[in-house]
């Protein structure tokens, strides 16, 4: 195996890729983000239900309207997002799981012993499928929600806000380390 | 259209790497942050500082759009945010992008992360309404500024009088030695010497 088909990469080749794709995007586009799409996917869900919750409206600067304010906001920006799915953001959160399935299906696919759960939570945790399964379902509401209150996550806020030396790029990395490493420090003591 | 298909791109090349540095792998991330195996840390910094040197240079060299710019607003509750995403993070070893990639790469627990995440992701949309004009909202620094001027852009800055071209560079070269000292792990002295939770 040459070093490029390692997995994970060695750091410095590794860190050459991400640094190019998250140039690029800036270069082609704008810069990356992931974290609004789960609000434009939710959307989506809750307009297939409630038809009234995207509307269309001349009034509006992006010519759609929602009775939800955070839908509503910048002039409907969302709102536009969820009548319109086929947009650039959305397209490349997708595009984003099928690269990243690409690449596991190169590399042999994630071993049957690791997809409920990494070897450490295993060594501090045990061997117990639900408690994983609940411990992320509620880091995945936290996580969420702490974004959307962030306006972004370590994609857009961390890697993209500190590469354009944004000041909100900074407050948001220093949050999430100043309260994730202290927890994972205490959660996580035993290593195998 | 065009656009359409740039999205295709940017977006499998993105998550692409993200599964090749292995960020998509929870232990990875954990290991980060409980110190132990800095590797993925070492790939991040590099990552930030390799795109900020490209950025700052093509600026310079008038080879990108400063209007690609995007600069997100500063308040209270990014920190705030921050803070909360953290606790989440090194829980699940998932954020939202490596959560979303690694449920596409068959894991499991990531399914979880990301049901979770929608959830979450709906109580702010309904809590917003309620929170919106308050404190948390309170801008700082005049929003979205960067550390210091960019040509071409409007967007206010901490340090009015030096470039933020020179200072993105200087940022980038920073970030890359840091991620080339940072040893490999930190704080061995604990290990597998604590008890079962």
């Amino acid at each position: 195996m040459t070093s490029w088909q390692q997995v994970p990469l060695p750091w410095k080749a590794g860190g050459l890729l991400l640094g190019l794709v998250f140039f690029a995007a800036i270069l082609l586009v704008k810069p990356i983000g992931v974290s609004t799409q789960f609000i434009i996917f939710d959307g989506i869900l809750w307009d297939a239900v409630d038809a009234s919750v995207v509307v269309p409206s001349e009034e509006s600067k992006s010519g759609f309207t929602s009775p939800n304010a955070y839908l509503d906001k910048s002039g409907g920006k969302y709102a536009k997002s969820v009548a319109n799915p086929l947009n650039y953001g959305f397209v490349f959160v997708i595009a984003m799981m099928a690269g990243a399935l690409l690449s596991a299906l190169l590399r042999g696919g994630v071993p049957k012993s690791e997809r409920a759960m990494p070897q450490v939570w295993r060594a501090n945790f045990g061997d117990s499928v639900w408690r994983r399964y609940v411990a992320t379902f509620i880091a995945g509401f936290l996580v969420l929600f702490g974004a959307r209150l962030a306006g972004g996550c370590t994609s857009g806020h961390m890697m993209s806000g500190m590469m354009q030396t944004s000041l909100s790029g900074y407050m948001f990395a220093a949050g999430a380390f100043l309260a994730g490493i202290p927890l994972a420090v205490y959660l996580f003591s035993k290593e195998d | 259209m065009n656009t359409i298909l740039l999205a295709i791109l940017l977006g499998a090349a993105f998550g692409f790497a993200l599964d090749r540095v292995g960020a998509t792998n929870p232990g990875y991330i954990i290991r980060m942050l409980n110190l132990t195996d800095l590797h993925l840390m070492k790939t991040i910094l590099t990552g930030i500082g390799v795109a900020s040197i490209l950025l700052f240079g093509g600026l310079l060299l008038g080879l990108v759009d400063p209007g690609h710019l995007s600069v997100k607003t500063a308040y209270y509750g990014v920190f705030l945010g921050g803070l909360l995403l953290g606790v989440g993070f090194a829980v699940a070893g998932y954020c939202p992008g490596t959560g979303l990639t690694a449920m596409a790469t068959g894991r499991i627990d990531a399914v979880f992360f990301v049901l979770g995440g929608l959830v979450g992701a709906g109580a702010y949309m309904l809590a917003y309404g309620g929170i919106a004009g308050t404190d948390l909202f309170t801008k700082i620094a005049g929003g979205n500024a960067t550390l210091a001027p960019v040509a071409g852009t409007d967007y206010p800055s901490v340090l009015g009088a030096m470039s933020g071209e020179w200072l993105g560079l200087a940022i980038g070269v920073a970030l890359i030695v840091l991620a080339w000292v940072l040893p490999a792990r930190l704080g061995d002295g604990r290990t597998m010497s604590a008890p079962a939770e």
